[in-house]
Protein backbone atom coordinates (compact mmCIF):
# COMPACT_ATOMS: atom_id res chain seq x y z
CA UNK A 1 0.00 0.00 0.00
CA UNK A 2 1.29 3.47 -0.83
CA UNK A 3 0.63 6.66 1.07
CA UNK A 4 0.96 10.24 -0.15
CA UNK A 5 1.48 12.75 2.65
CA UNK A 6 1.11 16.47 2.02
CA UNK A 7 3.77 18.12 4.17
CA UNK A 8 2.98 21.29 6.09
CA UNK A 9 5.24 23.92 4.58
CA UNK A 10 4.97 27.47 5.92
CA UNK A 11 7.05 30.30 4.50
CA UNK A 12 9.10 27.79 2.50
CA UNK A 13 10.07 25.85 5.63
CA UNK A 14 8.90 22.44 6.73
CA UNK A 15 6.73 22.42 9.85
CA UNK A 16 8.66 19.49 11.23
CA UNK A 17 6.45 18.70 14.21
CA UNK A 18 3.12 18.55 12.35
CA UNK A 19 4.63 16.64 9.42
CA UNK A 20 6.58 14.16 11.59
CA UNK A 21 3.49 13.31 13.64
CA UNK A 22 1.50 12.69 10.48
CA UNK A 23 4.30 10.43 9.24
CA UNK A 24 3.71 8.23 12.29
CA UNK A 25 0.03 7.87 11.39
CA UNK A 26 0.94 7.25 7.74
CA UNK A 27 3.59 4.59 8.42
CA UNK A 28 0.90 2.29 9.78
CA UNK A 29 -0.77 2.38 6.36
CA UNK A 30 2.10 1.72 3.95
CA UNK A 31 5.13 3.23 2.22
CA UNK A 32 5.16 6.97 2.77
CA UNK A 33 5.89 9.48 0.02
CA UNK A 34 5.94 13.09 1.15
CA UNK A 35 4.81 15.89 -1.13
CA UNK A 36 6.23 19.36 -0.54
CA UNK A 37 4.35 21.91 -2.62
CA UNK A 38 5.58 25.43 -2.20
CA UNK A 39 7.60 28.22 -3.77
CA UNK A 40 11.24 27.45 -3.05
CA UNK A 41 10.53 24.26 -1.16
CA UNK A 42 13.90 22.57 -1.70
CA UNK A 43 14.93 23.06 1.94
CA UNK A 44 11.61 21.74 3.17
CA UNK A 45 11.99 18.67 0.95
CA UNK A 46 15.49 18.00 2.33
CA UNK A 47 14.14 18.26 5.87
CA UNK A 48 11.24 15.93 5.04
CA UNK A 49 13.64 13.37 3.57
CA UNK A 50 15.26 13.03 7.00
CA UNK A 51 12.08 11.85 8.72
CA UNK A 52 12.15 8.20 9.73
CA UNK A 53 10.04 5.91 7.57
CA UNK A 54 9.77 8.17 4.53
CA UNK A 55 10.66 6.40 1.28
CA UNK A 56 10.47 9.30 -1.15
CA UNK A 57 9.97 13.05 -1.21
CA UNK A 58 8.35 14.87 -4.12
CA UNK A 59 9.18 18.54 -4.41
CA UNK A 60 6.84 20.70 -6.48
CA UNK A 61 8.59 24.05 -6.46
CA UNK A 62 6.39 26.60 -8.14
CA UNK A 63 5.08 30.09 -7.41
CA UNK A 64 1.53 28.72 -7.79
CA UNK A 65 1.98 26.71 -4.58
CA UNK A 66 3.52 29.53 -2.57
CA UNK A 67 0.56 30.53 -0.46
CA UNK A 68 -1.49 27.35 0.00
CA UNK A 69 -4.16 28.37 -2.50
CA UNK A 70 -6.57 25.45 -2.47
CA UNK A 71 -7.35 25.10 -6.17
CA UNK A 72 -3.83 24.63 -7.61
CA UNK A 73 -2.63 22.49 -4.67
CA UNK A 74 -5.70 20.23 -4.94
CA UNK A 75 -5.17 19.81 -8.68
CA UNK A 76 -1.54 18.84 -8.08
CA UNK A 77 -2.48 16.21 -5.49
CA UNK A 78 -5.21 14.80 -7.72
CA UNK A 79 -2.72 14.49 -10.60
CA UNK A 80 -0.56 12.27 -8.35
CA UNK A 81 -3.38 10.38 -6.65
CA UNK A 82 -3.42 7.41 -9.04
CA UNK A 83 -0.34 5.91 -7.40
CA UNK A 84 -1.62 6.02 -3.84
CA UNK A 85 -4.26 4.33 -1.69
CA UNK A 86 -4.15 6.87 1.13
CA UNK A 87 -3.67 10.62 0.97
CA UNK A 88 -2.90 12.28 4.29
CA UNK A 89 -2.04 15.67 5.71
CA UNK A 90 -1.80 17.13 9.20
CA UNK A 91 -5.07 18.80 10.24
CA UNK A 92 -3.73 22.35 9.87
CA UNK A 93 -5.72 25.26 8.47
CA UNK A 94 -3.96 24.90 5.12
CA UNK A 95 -4.67 21.16 4.81
CA UNK A 96 -8.26 21.57 5.99
CA UNK A 97 -8.62 24.05 3.16
CA UNK A 98 -7.31 21.71 0.49
CA UNK A 99 -7.99 18.06 1.47
CA UNK A 100 -11.82 18.10 1.26
CA UNK A 101 -11.40 19.63 -2.19
CA UNK A 102 -9.07 16.76 -3.15
CA UNK A 103 -11.56 14.20 -1.81
CA UNK A 104 -14.48 15.66 -3.76
CA UNK A 105 -12.44 15.73 -6.98
CA UNK A 106 -11.74 12.02 -6.42
CA UNK A 107 -15.39 11.38 -5.50
CA UNK A 108 -14.53 10.07 -2.04
CA UNK A 109 -15.43 11.22 1.46
CA UNK A 110 -12.83 13.02 3.55
CA UNK A 111 -12.09 11.99 7.13
CA UNK A 112 -11.12 15.08 9.11
CA UNK A 113 -9.06 15.23 12.28
CA UNK A 114 -8.36 11.49 12.49
CA UNK A 115 -7.09 10.61 15.97
CA UNK A 116 -6.60 6.87 15.54
CA UNK A 117 -5.72 4.40 12.78
CA UNK A 118 -7.38 1.01 13.30
CA UNK A 119 -6.51 -0.46 9.89
CA UNK A 120 -6.26 0.69 6.28
CA UNK A 121 -10.03 1.27 6.03
CA UNK A 122 -10.95 2.05 9.61
CA UNK A 123 -10.22 5.23 11.51
CA UNK A 124 -11.21 7.03 14.68
CA UNK A 125 -12.14 10.68 14.92
CA UNK A 126 -13.66 12.94 17.54
CA UNK A 127 -17.12 14.37 16.89
CA UNK A 128 -19.35 16.78 18.86
CA UNK A 129 -16.40 18.81 20.17
CA UNK A 130 -14.66 15.66 21.31
CA UNK A 131 -17.59 14.49 23.42
CA UNK A 132 -17.69 11.28 21.40
CA UNK A 133 -15.15 9.28 19.45
CA UNK A 134 -16.44 7.70 16.28
CA UNK A 135 -14.89 4.69 14.57
CA UNK A 136 -15.66 4.73 10.85
CA UNK A 137 -14.90 2.31 8.05
CA UNK A 138 -14.50 3.78 4.60
CA UNK A 139 -15.81 1.97 1.53
CA UNK A 140 -14.07 4.40 -0.83
CA UNK A 141 -11.29 3.16 -3.12
CA UNK A 142 -9.01 5.93 -1.87
CA UNK A 143 -8.92 7.35 1.62
CA UNK A 144 -8.34 11.06 2.09
CA UNK A 145 -7.70 12.13 5.66
CA UNK A 146 -6.35 14.87 7.86
CA UNK A 147 -4.55 13.82 11.01
CA UNK A 148 -4.99 15.26 14.49
CA UNK A 149 -1.31 15.66 15.28
CA UNK A 150 -1.71 15.73 19.07
CA UNK A 151 -2.80 12.08 18.92
CA UNK A 152 0.47 10.80 17.41
CA UNK A 153 4.13 10.89 18.46
CA UNK A 154 6.55 12.51 16.05
CA UNK A 155 8.57 10.26 13.74
CA UNK A 156 12.31 10.40 14.39
CA UNK A 157 15.08 11.94 12.36
CA UNK A 158 17.14 9.03 10.94
CA UNK A 159 15.81 8.92 7.37
CA UNK A 160 17.51 9.54 4.07
CA UNK A 161 14.80 9.39 1.43
CA UNK A 162 15.44 10.42 -2.17
CA UNK A 163 14.11 13.80 -3.23
CA UNK A 164 12.55 14.07 -6.67
CA UNK A 165 11.54 17.32 -8.31
CA UNK A 166 8.18 17.25 -10.03
CA UNK A 167 6.63 19.75 -12.41
CA UNK A 168 3.67 21.91 -11.52
CA UNK A 169 0.32 21.16 -13.12
CA UNK A 170 -1.81 23.81 -14.84
CA UNK A 171 -2.99 26.50 -12.42
CA UNK A 172 -6.73 27.09 -12.78
CA UNK A 173 -6.04 30.72 -11.82
CA UNK A 174 -9.21 31.15 -9.76
CA UNK A 175 -7.60 32.90 -6.81
CA UNK A 176 -4.56 34.92 -5.91
CA UNK A 177 -2.73 35.73 -2.72
CA UNK A 178 -2.78 39.33 -1.51
CA UNK A 179 -1.12 39.47 1.92
CA UNK A 180 -0.43 37.71 5.19
CA UNK A 181 -0.67 39.28 8.63
CA UNK A 182 1.48 36.97 10.66
CA UNK A 183 2.78 37.99 14.05
CA UNK A 184 6.44 37.10 14.53
CA UNK A 185 7.21 35.61 17.89
CA UNK A 186 10.14 33.94 19.61
CA UNK A 187 7.77 31.72 21.55
CA UNK A 188 7.33 28.07 20.64
CA UNK A 189 4.52 27.18 18.29
CA UNK A 190 1.19 26.76 20.06
CA UNK A 191 0.34 23.30 18.73
CA UNK A 192 3.71 21.74 19.59
CA UNK A 193 4.73 23.67 22.74
CA UNK A 194 5.47 21.73 25.93
CA UNK A 195 3.78 24.41 27.99
CA UNK A 196 0.76 26.50 27.06
CA UNK A 197 -0.63 29.35 29.15
CA UNK A 198 -4.09 30.45 27.98
CA UNK A 199 -6.15 33.45 28.98
CA UNK A 200 -9.88 33.94 28.82
CA UNK A 201 -12.44 36.69 29.14
CA UNK A 202 -11.42 37.02 32.78
CA UNK A 203 -8.22 38.76 31.66
CA UNK A 204 -10.41 41.73 30.81
CA UNK A 205 -8.22 43.60 28.32
CA UNK A 206 -5.49 43.38 25.70
CA UNK A 207 -3.07 44.91 28.24
CA UNK A 208 -4.06 42.30 30.78
CA UNK A 209 -2.82 39.63 28.39
CA UNK A 210 0.74 40.79 29.05
CA UNK A 211 0.41 39.01 32.36
CA UNK A 212 -0.35 35.75 30.52
CA UNK A 213 2.55 36.35 28.15
CA UNK A 214 4.90 36.96 31.08
CA UNK A 215 3.90 33.68 32.71
CA UNK A 216 4.29 31.86 29.39
CA UNK A 217 7.75 33.34 28.88
CA UNK A 218 8.77 32.39 32.40
CA UNK A 219 7.87 28.78 31.55
CA UNK A 220 9.22 28.87 27.98
CA UNK A 221 5.72 28.21 26.75
CA UNK A 222 3.28 29.36 24.11
CA UNK A 223 0.25 31.60 24.67
CA UNK A 224 -3.31 30.51 23.98
CA UNK A 225 -6.73 32.07 24.41
CA UNK A 226 -10.41 31.25 24.64
CA UNK A 227 -12.79 32.31 21.92
CA UNK A 228 -14.23 34.97 24.20
CA UNK A 229 -10.77 36.51 24.66
CA UNK A 230 -10.21 36.55 20.90
CA UNK A 231 -13.70 37.89 20.12
CA UNK A 232 -13.14 40.66 22.67
CA UNK A 233 -9.92 41.67 20.93
CA UNK A 234 -7.64 40.75 23.84
CA UNK A 235 -5.75 38.17 21.78
CA UNK A 236 -5.19 37.42 18.06
CA UNK A 237 -7.29 34.77 16.30
CA UNK A 238 -4.42 32.32 15.88
CA UNK A 239 -4.21 31.92 19.66
CA UNK A 240 -7.69 30.42 19.93
CA UNK A 241 -7.72 26.96 21.46
CA UNK A 242 -10.79 24.76 21.07
CA UNK A 243 -13.29 22.93 18.90
CA UNK A 244 -13.00 25.51 16.16
CA UNK A 245 -9.52 26.78 16.94
CA UNK A 246 -6.31 24.89 17.62
CA UNK A 247 -5.98 21.57 19.37
CA UNK A 248 -3.12 21.38 21.85
CA UNK A 249 -1.85 18.67 24.18
CA UNK A 250 1.16 20.07 26.03
CA UNK A 251 2.74 18.58 29.15
CA UNK A 252 1.39 21.56 31.08
CA UNK A 253 -1.67 23.67 30.24
CA UNK A 254 -2.52 26.61 32.46
CA UNK A 255 -6.01 28.08 31.96
CA UNK A 256 -6.37 31.54 33.46
CA UNK A 257 -9.75 33.27 33.66
CA UNK A 258 -11.34 30.64 31.42
CA UNK A 259 -14.67 29.11 32.46
CA UNK A 260 -14.18 25.79 30.62
CA UNK A 261 -16.95 25.64 28.01
CA UNK A 262 -17.03 22.32 26.11
CA UNK A 263 -15.86 24.12 22.99
CA UNK A 264 -12.72 25.19 24.84
CA UNK A 265 -12.16 21.81 26.51
CA UNK A 266 -12.29 20.19 23.06
CA UNK A 267 -8.97 21.82 22.27
CA UNK A 268 -6.99 21.12 25.44
CA UNK A 269 -8.38 18.26 27.50
CA UNK A 270 -5.73 15.83 26.29
CA UNK A 271 -3.00 17.94 27.94
CA UNK A 272 -0.94 15.98 30.45
CA UNK A 273 -1.32 18.32 33.41
CA UNK A 274 -4.02 20.97 33.51
CA UNK A 275 -3.92 23.90 35.93
CA UNK A 276 -6.91 26.23 36.28
CA UNK A 277 -6.89 29.63 37.93
CA UNK A 278 -10.37 31.07 38.28
CA UNK A 279 -12.13 33.10 40.94
CA UNK A 280 -15.36 31.15 40.55
CA UNK A 281 -15.06 27.84 42.37
CA UNK A 282 -18.00 26.46 40.37
CA UNK A 283 -16.30 27.07 37.00
CA UNK A 284 -16.46 23.87 34.89
CA UNK A 285 -12.76 24.15 34.05
CA UNK A 286 -12.07 22.75 37.54
CA UNK A 287 -13.69 19.46 36.49
CA UNK A 288 -10.80 18.75 34.12
CA UNK A 289 -8.02 20.46 36.12
CA UNK A 290 -5.41 18.39 37.95
CA UNK A 291 -4.63 21.42 40.09
CA UNK A 292 -7.28 24.09 40.60
CA UNK A 293 -6.64 27.40 42.29
CA UNK A 294 -9.65 29.50 43.25
CA UNK A 295 -8.23 33.00 43.23
CA UNK A 296 -8.27 36.37 41.56
CA UNK A 297 -5.93 35.98 38.62
CA UNK A 298 -4.50 39.46 39.11
CA UNK A 299 -3.16 38.31 42.50
CA UNK A 300 -2.35 34.72 41.61
CA UNK A 301 -0.52 35.12 38.30
CA UNK A 302 2.02 37.73 39.51
CA UNK A 303 2.62 35.59 42.60
CA UNK A 304 3.10 32.53 40.42
CA UNK A 305 5.61 34.34 38.19
CA UNK A 306 7.41 35.40 41.36
CA UNK A 307 7.54 31.89 42.85
CA UNK A 308 8.70 30.08 39.71
CA UNK B 1 -26.59 39.09 -7.41
CA UNK B 2 -28.02 36.07 -5.68
CA UNK B 3 -26.57 34.37 -2.60
CA UNK B 4 -27.20 30.78 -1.54
CA UNK B 5 -26.69 29.91 2.13
CA UNK B 6 -26.73 26.24 3.20
CA UNK B 7 -27.87 25.92 6.83
CA UNK B 8 -27.70 22.77 8.90
CA UNK B 9 -29.94 21.76 11.79
CA UNK B 10 -27.68 20.50 14.57
CA UNK B 11 -27.75 19.83 18.29
CA UNK B 12 -27.81 23.16 20.16
CA UNK B 13 -24.27 24.12 21.16
CA UNK B 14 -25.31 24.45 24.82
CA UNK B 15 -26.60 20.88 25.10
CA UNK B 16 -24.40 18.29 26.78
CA UNK B 17 -23.90 15.46 24.31
CA UNK B 18 -24.54 11.93 25.56
CA UNK B 19 -23.12 8.84 23.92
CA UNK B 20 -25.70 6.03 23.71
CA UNK B 21 -24.92 3.11 25.98
CA UNK B 22 -25.00 0.61 23.11
CA UNK B 23 -22.27 2.49 21.24
CA UNK B 24 -24.41 3.18 18.17
CA UNK B 25 -24.16 6.95 18.32
CA UNK B 26 -25.07 9.97 20.40
CA UNK B 27 -28.54 10.47 21.77
CA UNK B 28 -30.38 13.08 19.75
CA UNK B 29 -33.93 12.11 20.67
CA UNK B 30 -35.72 15.00 22.39
CA UNK B 31 -32.68 17.28 22.57
CA UNK B 32 -32.81 20.92 21.60
CA UNK B 33 -31.79 21.47 17.97
CA UNK B 34 -30.71 24.80 16.47
CA UNK B 35 -29.11 26.29 13.42
CA UNK B 36 -25.39 25.49 13.22
CA UNK B 37 -23.78 28.63 14.76
CA UNK B 38 -21.46 29.19 11.78
CA UNK B 39 -24.49 29.13 9.48
CA UNK B 40 -26.13 31.92 11.48
CA UNK B 41 -23.02 33.97 10.73
CA UNK B 42 -23.33 33.09 7.02
CA UNK B 43 -27.02 34.06 6.94
CA UNK B 44 -26.21 37.32 8.73
CA UNK B 45 -23.49 38.15 6.20
CA UNK B 46 -25.80 37.45 3.28
CA UNK B 47 -28.48 39.71 4.73
CA UNK B 48 -25.94 42.48 5.33
CA UNK B 49 -24.82 42.22 1.70
CA UNK B 50 -28.43 42.64 0.63
CA UNK B 51 -28.90 45.57 3.00
CA UNK B 52 -25.77 47.14 1.49
CA UNK B 53 -27.38 46.87 -1.94
CA UNK B 54 -24.86 44.35 -3.25
CA UNK B 55 -27.23 41.40 -3.25
CA UNK B 56 -30.77 41.12 -4.55
CA UNK B 57 -31.88 37.81 -3.10
CA UNK B 58 -30.83 35.51 -0.24
CA UNK B 59 -31.89 31.87 -0.65
CA UNK B 60 -31.34 29.42 2.22
CA UNK B 61 -31.23 25.66 1.79
CA UNK B 62 -31.16 22.82 4.29
CA UNK B 63 -30.67 19.11 3.75
CA UNK B 64 -31.82 16.55 6.27
CA UNK B 65 -35.01 15.70 8.10
CA UNK B 66 -38.37 17.33 7.46
CA UNK B 67 -37.82 19.18 10.77
CA UNK B 68 -35.05 21.20 9.16
CA UNK B 69 -37.88 23.44 7.94
CA UNK B 70 -37.72 25.01 11.42
CA UNK B 71 -34.10 25.96 10.85
CA UNK B 72 -35.05 27.45 7.50
CA UNK B 73 -37.86 29.44 9.14
CA UNK B 74 -35.30 30.84 11.58
CA UNK B 75 -33.16 31.97 8.64
CA UNK B 76 -36.22 33.50 6.97
CA UNK B 77 -37.05 35.30 10.21
CA UNK B 78 -33.52 36.71 10.30
CA UNK B 79 -34.21 38.12 6.84
CA UNK B 80 -33.54 35.54 4.14
CA UNK B 81 -35.98 35.79 1.23
CA UNK B 82 -36.74 32.23 0.28
CA UNK B 83 -35.97 28.68 1.42
CA UNK B 84 -35.46 25.23 -0.06
CA UNK B 85 -35.83 22.13 2.09
CA UNK B 86 -34.27 18.94 0.72
CA UNK B 87 -35.62 15.99 2.67
CA UNK B 88 -32.96 13.27 2.68
CA UNK B 89 -33.31 11.58 6.07
CA UNK B 90 -36.16 10.36 8.23
CA UNK B 91 -34.26 9.82 11.45
CA UNK B 92 -32.39 12.51 13.36
CA UNK B 93 -29.50 10.08 13.87
CA UNK B 94 -28.94 9.79 10.12
CA UNK B 95 -26.33 12.44 9.25
CA UNK B 96 -25.91 13.18 5.55
CA UNK B 97 -22.19 13.18 4.72
CA UNK B 98 -20.55 16.34 3.35
CA UNK B 99 -19.91 14.71 -0.04
CA UNK B 100 -23.62 13.93 -0.50
CA UNK B 101 -24.59 17.37 0.83
CA UNK B 102 -22.16 18.96 -1.63
CA UNK B 103 -23.67 16.96 -4.52
CA UNK B 104 -27.18 18.10 -3.61
CA UNK B 105 -25.97 21.68 -3.20
CA UNK B 106 -24.32 21.47 -6.61
CA UNK B 107 -27.67 20.49 -8.12
CA UNK B 108 -29.34 23.39 -6.30
CA UNK B 109 -26.64 25.76 -7.59
CA UNK B 110 -27.12 24.49 -11.15
CA UNK B 111 -30.81 25.31 -10.82
CA UNK B 112 -30.66 28.56 -8.85
CA UNK B 113 -27.48 29.99 -10.42
CA UNK B 114 -26.29 32.03 -7.44
CA UNK B 115 -23.15 34.16 -7.75
CA UNK B 116 -22.03 33.34 -4.24
CA UNK B 117 -22.44 30.48 -1.77
CA UNK B 118 -21.86 31.42 1.86
CA UNK B 119 -21.51 28.33 4.05
CA UNK B 120 -20.36 27.73 7.59
CA UNK B 121 -16.77 26.66 8.18
CA UNK B 122 -17.79 23.61 10.17
CA UNK B 123 -20.87 21.82 11.44
CA UNK B 124 -20.56 21.49 15.22
CA UNK B 125 -21.99 17.96 15.21
CA UNK B 126 -19.74 16.01 12.83
CA UNK B 127 -16.92 18.60 13.01
CA UNK B 128 -15.99 17.79 9.40
CA UNK B 129 -15.11 21.21 8.00
CA UNK B 130 -15.52 19.92 4.47
CA UNK B 131 -18.77 20.74 2.68
CA UNK B 132 -17.86 24.17 1.28
CA UNK B 133 -14.53 22.95 -0.09
CA UNK B 134 -16.24 19.89 -1.62
CA UNK B 135 -18.95 21.96 -3.26
CA UNK B 136 -16.33 24.30 -4.67
CA UNK B 137 -14.47 21.31 -6.16
CA UNK B 138 -17.63 19.87 -7.73
CA UNK B 139 -18.51 23.22 -9.30
CA UNK B 140 -14.95 24.05 -10.34
CA UNK B 141 -15.31 27.39 -8.57
CA UNK B 142 -12.83 29.31 -6.45
CA UNK B 143 -12.97 28.92 -2.69
CA UNK B 144 -12.16 31.11 0.31
CA UNK B 145 -12.49 29.28 3.61
CA UNK B 146 -12.54 30.51 7.25
CA UNK B 147 -13.46 34.10 6.35
CA UNK B 148 -13.30 36.90 8.88
CA UNK B 149 -13.77 39.70 6.35
CA UNK B 150 -15.45 39.74 2.94
CA UNK B 151 -15.41 42.50 0.36
CA UNK B 152 -17.26 41.86 -2.89
CA UNK B 153 -16.31 44.05 -5.81
CA UNK B 154 -17.74 43.19 -9.22
CA UNK B 155 -16.28 39.95 -10.52
CA UNK B 156 -13.93 39.45 -7.55
CA UNK B 157 -14.16 39.02 -3.80
CA UNK B 158 -11.37 39.93 -1.41
CA UNK B 159 -11.49 37.67 1.62
CA UNK B 160 -9.46 37.71 4.81
CA UNK B 161 -9.05 34.18 6.19
CA UNK B 162 -8.26 33.01 9.71
CA UNK B 163 -5.28 30.66 9.33
CA UNK B 164 -2.90 28.97 11.78
CA UNK B 165 -0.29 31.73 11.51
CA UNK B 166 -2.70 34.67 11.74
CA UNK B 167 -4.62 36.27 8.90
CA UNK B 168 -4.29 35.74 5.17
CA UNK B 169 -6.03 37.81 2.50
CA UNK B 170 -6.79 36.35 -0.92
CA UNK B 171 -8.69 37.55 -3.97
CA UNK B 172 -11.03 35.06 -5.62
CA UNK B 173 -12.95 35.11 -8.89
CA UNK B 174 -16.72 35.14 -8.75
CA UNK B 175 -18.75 32.99 -8.64
CA UNK B 176 -17.22 31.69 -5.45
CA UNK B 177 -17.78 29.72 -2.28
CA UNK B 178 -16.88 31.34 1.00
CA UNK B 179 -16.99 29.53 4.33
CA UNK B 180 -17.34 31.81 7.32
CA UNK B 181 -15.48 31.88 10.63
CA UNK B 182 -16.51 33.16 14.06
CA UNK B 183 -15.17 36.71 13.80
CA UNK B 184 -16.99 37.67 10.57
CA UNK B 185 -19.99 39.23 12.29
CA UNK B 186 -22.42 38.90 15.15
CA UNK B 187 -25.70 37.42 13.95
CA UNK B 188 -28.91 39.27 14.75
CA UNK B 189 -31.85 37.83 16.63
CA UNK B 190 -35.11 37.51 14.78
CA UNK B 191 -37.76 39.90 16.09
CA UNK B 192 -41.28 38.66 16.83
CA UNK B 193 -42.85 40.51 13.86
CA UNK B 194 -40.19 39.04 11.59
CA UNK B 195 -40.86 35.55 12.95
CA UNK B 196 -44.52 36.07 12.03
CA UNK B 197 -43.61 37.38 8.58
CA UNK B 198 -41.26 34.45 7.98
CA UNK B 199 -44.19 32.04 8.18
CA UNK B 200 -45.49 33.49 4.90
CA UNK B 201 -42.20 33.45 3.03
CA UNK B 202 -41.82 30.78 0.33
CA UNK B 203 -40.36 27.42 1.37
CA UNK B 204 -40.00 24.81 -1.38
CA UNK B 205 -39.81 21.19 -0.41
CA UNK B 206 -37.74 18.72 -2.42
CA UNK B 207 -36.11 15.32 -1.91
CA UNK B 208 -32.60 14.08 -2.60
CA UNK B 209 -34.13 11.89 -5.31
CA UNK B 210 -35.50 14.99 -7.08
CA UNK B 211 -31.86 15.95 -7.63
CA UNK B 212 -30.82 12.40 -8.49
CA UNK B 213 -28.30 12.26 -5.67
CA UNK B 214 -27.50 9.04 -3.84
CA UNK B 215 -27.02 9.94 -0.19
CA UNK B 216 -25.92 6.52 1.04
CA UNK B 217 -22.91 6.97 3.30
CA UNK B 218 -19.35 6.17 2.26
CA UNK B 219 -18.30 5.87 5.88
CA UNK B 220 -19.85 3.08 7.89
CA UNK B 221 -20.09 3.96 11.56
CA UNK B 222 -18.64 0.98 13.41
CA UNK B 223 -19.03 2.39 16.89
CA UNK B 224 -19.32 5.59 18.88
CA UNK B 225 -17.65 5.73 22.26
CA UNK B 226 -16.96 8.05 25.14
CA UNK B 227 -13.64 9.87 25.13
CA UNK B 228 -11.16 8.99 27.87
CA UNK B 229 -12.28 10.55 31.14
CA UNK B 230 -9.78 12.61 33.10
CA UNK B 231 -9.24 11.54 36.68
CA UNK B 232 -10.53 14.08 39.18
CA UNK B 233 -7.91 16.58 40.34
CA UNK B 234 -7.50 18.58 43.49
CA UNK B 235 -7.89 22.19 44.58
CA UNK B 236 -4.77 23.84 45.94
CA UNK B 237 -4.97 26.43 48.71
CA UNK B 238 -2.57 29.00 47.31
CA UNK B 239 0.15 29.74 44.79
CA UNK B 240 2.85 28.20 47.00
CA UNK B 241 1.03 24.87 47.11
CA UNK B 242 0.42 25.03 43.36
CA UNK B 243 4.13 25.51 42.69
CA UNK B 244 4.98 22.67 45.10
CA UNK B 245 2.56 20.32 43.35
CA UNK B 246 3.85 21.26 39.91
CA UNK B 247 7.42 20.62 41.04
CA UNK B 248 6.38 17.29 42.54
CA UNK B 249 4.78 16.32 39.23
CA UNK B 250 7.89 17.37 37.37
CA UNK B 251 5.87 19.89 35.34
CA UNK B 252 8.10 22.91 36.07
C1 LIG C 1 -19.70 27.46 17.24
C2 LIG C 1 -18.91 27.78 18.46
C3 LIG C 1 -17.56 27.50 18.46
C4 LIG C 1 -16.78 27.80 19.56
N1 LIG C 1 -15.45 27.51 19.52
C5 LIG C 1 -14.69 27.80 20.60
C6 LIG C 1 -13.29 27.48 20.63
O1 LIG C 1 -12.74 26.94 19.66
N2 LIG C 1 -12.58 27.82 21.72
C7 LIG C 1 -13.15 28.43 22.81
O2 LIG C 1 -12.44 28.73 23.78
N3 LIG C 1 -14.46 28.72 22.81
C8 LIG C 1 -15.23 28.43 21.74
N4 LIG C 1 -16.56 28.76 21.76
C9 LIG C 1 -17.07 29.62 22.85
C10 LIG C 1 -17.40 28.90 24.14
O3 LIG C 1 -18.71 28.39 24.07
C11 LIG C 1 -17.31 29.88 25.33
O4 LIG C 1 -18.17 30.97 25.10
C12 LIG C 1 -15.90 30.44 25.55
O5 LIG C 1 -14.96 29.39 25.60
C13 LIG C 1 -15.86 31.22 26.86
O6 LIG C 1 -14.62 31.84 27.01
P1 LIG C 1 -14.12 32.22 28.47
O7 LIG C 1 -14.05 31.01 29.31
O8 LIG C 1 -12.85 33.02 28.29
O9 LIG C 1 -15.21 33.26 28.97
P2 LIG C 1 -16.28 33.11 30.13
O10 LIG C 1 -17.12 31.92 29.94
O11 LIG C 1 -16.95 34.44 30.21
O12 LIG C 1 -15.42 32.86 31.42
C14 LIG C 1 -14.58 33.81 32.00
C15 LIG C 1 -14.08 33.19 33.30
O13 LIG C 1 -13.14 34.07 33.91
C16 LIG C 1 -13.34 34.05 35.33
N5 LIG C 1 -12.81 35.31 35.84
C17 LIG C 1 -13.27 36.57 35.61
N6 LIG C 1 -12.50 37.46 36.24
C18 LIG C 1 -11.54 36.77 36.90
C19 LIG C 1 -10.47 37.15 37.76
N7 LIG C 1 -10.20 38.43 38.02
N8 LIG C 1 -9.69 36.17 38.27
C20 LIG C 1 -9.94 34.85 38.01
N9 LIG C 1 -10.95 34.45 37.22
C21 LIG C 1 -11.73 35.40 36.66
C22 LIG C 1 -14.82 33.89 35.50
O14 LIG C 1 -15.09 33.30 36.77
C23 LIG C 1 -15.19 32.96 34.35
O15 LIG C 1 -15.15 31.60 34.74
C24 LIG C 1 -17.36 28.42 20.69
C25 LIG C 1 -18.73 28.68 20.70
C26 LIG C 1 -19.50 28.35 19.60
C27 LIG C 1 -20.95 28.64 19.63
N1 LIG D 1 -27.18 18.91 5.83
C1 LIG D 1 -26.81 20.16 5.53
N2 LIG D 1 -27.71 21.06 5.10
C2 LIG D 1 -27.35 22.31 4.79
N3 LIG D 1 -26.08 22.76 4.88
C3 LIG D 1 -25.13 21.91 5.30
C4 LIG D 1 -25.44 20.57 5.65
N4 LIG D 1 -24.30 19.96 6.04
C5 LIG D 1 -23.31 20.90 5.93
N5 LIG D 1 -23.81 22.08 5.50
C6 LIG D 1 -23.08 23.34 5.25
O1 LIG D 1 -21.68 23.06 5.23
C7 LIG D 1 -21.03 23.69 6.33
C8 LIG D 1 -19.88 22.82 6.83
O2 LIG D 1 -20.35 21.59 7.31
P1 LIG D 1 -19.39 20.32 7.53
O3 LIG D 1 -18.58 20.17 6.29
O4 LIG D 1 -20.33 19.17 7.76
O5 LIG D 1 -18.56 20.63 8.74
C9 LIG D 1 -22.13 23.98 7.33
O6 LIG D 1 -21.77 25.05 8.17
C10 LIG D 1 -23.29 24.32 6.39
O7 LIG D 1 -23.18 25.63 5.87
Amino acid sequence: MAVLLLAEVAGGELSVDATAKTVTAAKALGDVTILCASAGCGGAAEAAAKLDGVVKVLCADDAAYGHDLAEPVADLIVSLAGDYDHILAPATSSAKNVMPRVAALLDVMVMSDVSGVVDGDTFQRPIYAGNAIQTVKSSDNKKVLTIRTTSFDAAGQGGSAAVESIAAVANPGLSEWIEDKVAQSDRPELTSAGVVVSGGRGIGSEDGFQLIEKLADKLGGAVGASRAAVDSGYAPNDWQVGQTGKVVAPDLYIAVGISGAIQHLAGMKDSKIIVAINKDEEAPIFQVADFGLVADLFDAVPALIEEL
Amino acid sequence: MKVLVPVKRVIDYNVKVRVKADGTGVDLANVKMSMNPFDEIAVEEAIRLREAGKVAEVVVVSIGMKQSDQTLRTALAMGADRAILVVAADDVHQDIEPLAVAKILKAVVDEEKPDLVLAGKQAIDNDMNATGQMLSALLGWSQATFASDIDIDGDHATVTREVDGGLRTIKVKMPTIITVDLRLNEPRYASLPNIMKAKKKPLDQKTAADYGVDVSPRLEIISTGEPDERAAGIKVADVAELVAKLKEAGAV
